[in-house]
């Protein structure tokens, strides 16, 4: 990570006998796409809004560009948001809404004007400048909000669930629209999300947050590959996660023996010391769970409860004979050989690479 | 009979109750204006004949100048003062969250409910006692009193349409509270506030008790409307009624389009 843009060092937000922010620490790099993540009243817009100075950190500091923000007000900070609701003011056209950043920080109107009109051909909006905001579509309403917040040519733009109330497929335009942005003018984008696939496809890196804690930081791709712990393995995607204790006796070659209910399962080990007898849980993707029709040695036979189809991907609920419920994702295509609808066994397995040990405790 | 002819004979029946309560509201305005246009001495069917007789008297007498100009001053003093409080109270009651807001509230909204008679006896009271009574700004000390609750109301009811980030969006942008005020609350809530300012001039314009009991010399119009008819039977009061209540109906009017042009704006 380059140099930091912004420090969250050891900040607690309380409200009267709520902590909704619990002791956080977090350095976000100069350039940086960061997504937060996490179930609704896990702390992430809080965390944004103590960036946008609109909450004060009960303890600790928010750092910003070398400076400490803590006692910065709201309108001295050049941190603006996009909103959830956008927020818009509907007795302004597009191009005054652009314009307002500007004329807060005295701009002629001359020079306010043809900046907006250059951020509004930028977002491709050009033809809307002087429509009333309230006869603009959802995408077109999000791009006044973008160009709004990004014509003070701040360092650090937040972005709080803008895109939650767009269409499905305006969300992935837009989200195109907000990677472009964000290489184009190289500033760093904080961006609170519930929905994984947001984060996933947007940031560089996700902070996955719960009950006022960060659970994970990491590359997306590290997230969904190695959760660290139980609650990262459970929100972030379909992942089976069992539990068990170390085997007496080790298959050795870096390999880990757990005995779970489903029976013995080989897992990479990791670096955490593992003496037999003590818990261990692992985690297998969904997508990584080999179905067949047929036994294999170390496979589990399984019934099927019930199947989520969404397109081109395929989930099977299956049930194990001692009542464990394992998921499988797969392509559709895929899964039509099988013959799913005739019922009967099924039988599940994968390879000890699939599997990802949680650390000790997690 | 059909369903549907169930509902149409119902539709009718409300039709025809709406037109007898606009009837039984609007007869004696309307008659009002018909006999300040007879030449007639006293309001008797079968009409004579058409004169501007009584307009003329009206306009000739400078007692009815004086009150005019007396009712303009304090209804527009009144409509300025009262939706400024009013703004200031709704505004407090929107943006914050504090301890007695309830009491607050109802004693905000409490001068309209006490009957007029009781208000302007204590008016007259507590004025005199302070010294201020009998002069024209009595009468607005008063008006804005009961027409404040009419003005924060109406400009409440805006402020409950605002989007809650609107303001915090404003702060973000680099504006100052006071300067978010400025962009953004004020233009939010100016179609309500001008409907405020009407209302507002208009009850002032129209109040009788209240004006009665404080104005001293400086009558305004309804004051004048009862001395000219205790005296006798005089037709130049329908000819003031009939301006009186235009002045009324068109800023009534006028705050009305502008709520409803607002509200069918945000439904769109």
């Amino acid at each position: 990570m380059s140099e930091p843009l912004v420090t969250l060092r050891d900040v607690v937000k309380r409200y009267d006998d709520f902590t909704a922010v619990k002791r956080m620490n977090l350095e976000i790099g100069a350039g940086e796409f960061v997504a937060i993540m996490g179930p609704s009243g896990c702390g992430k817009t809080t965390t944004l809004r103590m960036l946008a100075g609109l909450e004060a950190p009960t303890e600790g500091e928010v750092v910003i560009d070398g400076r400490v923000m803590n006692d910065v007000p709201v309108h001295e900070r050049d941190t603006p948001l996009v909103w959830q609701s956008l927020a818009l003011f509907p007795f302004l056209n597009a191009r005054e809404n652009v314009e307002f950043g500007l004329k807060m920080r005295a701009v002629a109107p001359g020079a306010r004007r043809k900046k907006a009109l250059e951020w509004l051909d930028r977002l491709g909006i050009a033809e809307f400048a002087e429509r009333n905001v309230e006869t603009l579509s959802g995408g077109q309403r999000q791009r006044v909000a973008l160009a709004r917040s990004l014509i003070t040519e701040p360092r650090l733009l937040l972005l709080d669930e803008p895109l939650s109330a767009l269409d499905a497929h305006l969300v992935i335009r837009m989200q195109g629209v907000l990677t472009r942005l964000q290489r184009e003018l190289g500033i760093t984008f904080v961006h609170v999300t519930h929905s994984q696939s947001e984060a996933f496809a947007m940031a560089d890196r996700v902070v996955i947050m719960s009950r006022g804690e960060i659970a994970q930081v990491g590359a997306p791709r590290d997230i969904y590959r190695a959760p660290a712990n139980r609650f990262v393995a459970e929100f972030v995607g379909r992942n089976n996660i069992i539990a068990g204790t170390v085997a007496p006796v080790g298959p050795g070659f870096g390999l880990l023996r757990v005995d779970t209910p489903l029976g013995p399962f080989d897992v990479v080990a990791d670096d955490a010391p593992r003496p037999p007898g003590e818990a261990a849980v692992f985690v297998v993707g969904a997508d990584r769970v080999e179905i067949g029709r047929e036994p294999r040695p170390g496979a589990v036979p399984c019934t099927l409860i019930s199947e989520e189809f969404i397109g081109s991907v395929v989930t099977l609920f299956l049930e194990a004979p001692d009542g464990t419920e394992l998921k499988v994702q797969a392509q559709e295509r895929a899964l039509a050989a099988l013959d799913a609808g005739s019922g009967g066994a099924f039988h599940l397995s994968w390879s000890p690479q699939e599997a990802h040990l949680l650390p000790p405790g997690a | 009979m059909s369903g549907a002819g169930k509902a149409a004979a119902g539709l009718w029946a409300l039709r025809i109750w709406a037109a007898l309560v606009f009837v039984f509201v609007f007869a004696p305005i309307f008659f009002s204006v018909i006999f300040s246009f007879n030449s007639a001495r006293f309001p008797t069917i079968p009409l004579e004949s058409f004169t501007l007789h009584w307009y003329q008297t009206i306009f000739a007498d400078p007692d009815v100048w004086d009150a005019a100009l007396n009712s303009v001053i304090v209804s527009s003093c009144t409509a300025v003062l009262a939706t400024a409080l009013g703004f200031c109270t709704a505004y407090t009651d929107y943006r914050y969250r504090f301890r007695g807001q309830g009491a607050y509230l109802a004693l905000v909204l409490l001068p309209p409910t006490i009957p007029l008679i009781i208000m302007a006896l204590a008016m007259l009271a507590w004025l005199s006692k302070i010294g201020a009574s009998g002069q024209i700004w009595s009468i607005v000390a008063a008006h804005t009193v009961l027409t404040a609750p009419f003005a924060m109301a109406v400009i409440r009811l805006r402020l409950n349409q605002i989007d809650p980030s609107l303001e915090a969006a404003a702060w973000n942008l680099g504006a100052s509270q006071w300067r978010a005020m400025r962009w953004v609350i004020l233009p939010f809530a100016r179609p309500a506030i001008v409907s405020a300012l009407c209302l507002t001039a208009a009850v002032s314009f129209d109040e009788f008790a209240v004006a009665w009991f404080v104005s001293g010399l400086n009558k305004t119009v309804p004051v004048l409307i009862l001395e000219i008819v205790t005296g006798n039977i005089d037709p130049q009061v329908n000819a003031i009624g009939t301006l009186v209540f235009g002045v009324s109906i068109t800023l009534v009017a006028l705050a009305q389009i502008l709520l409803a042009a607002r509200l069918s704006r945000s439904a769109a």
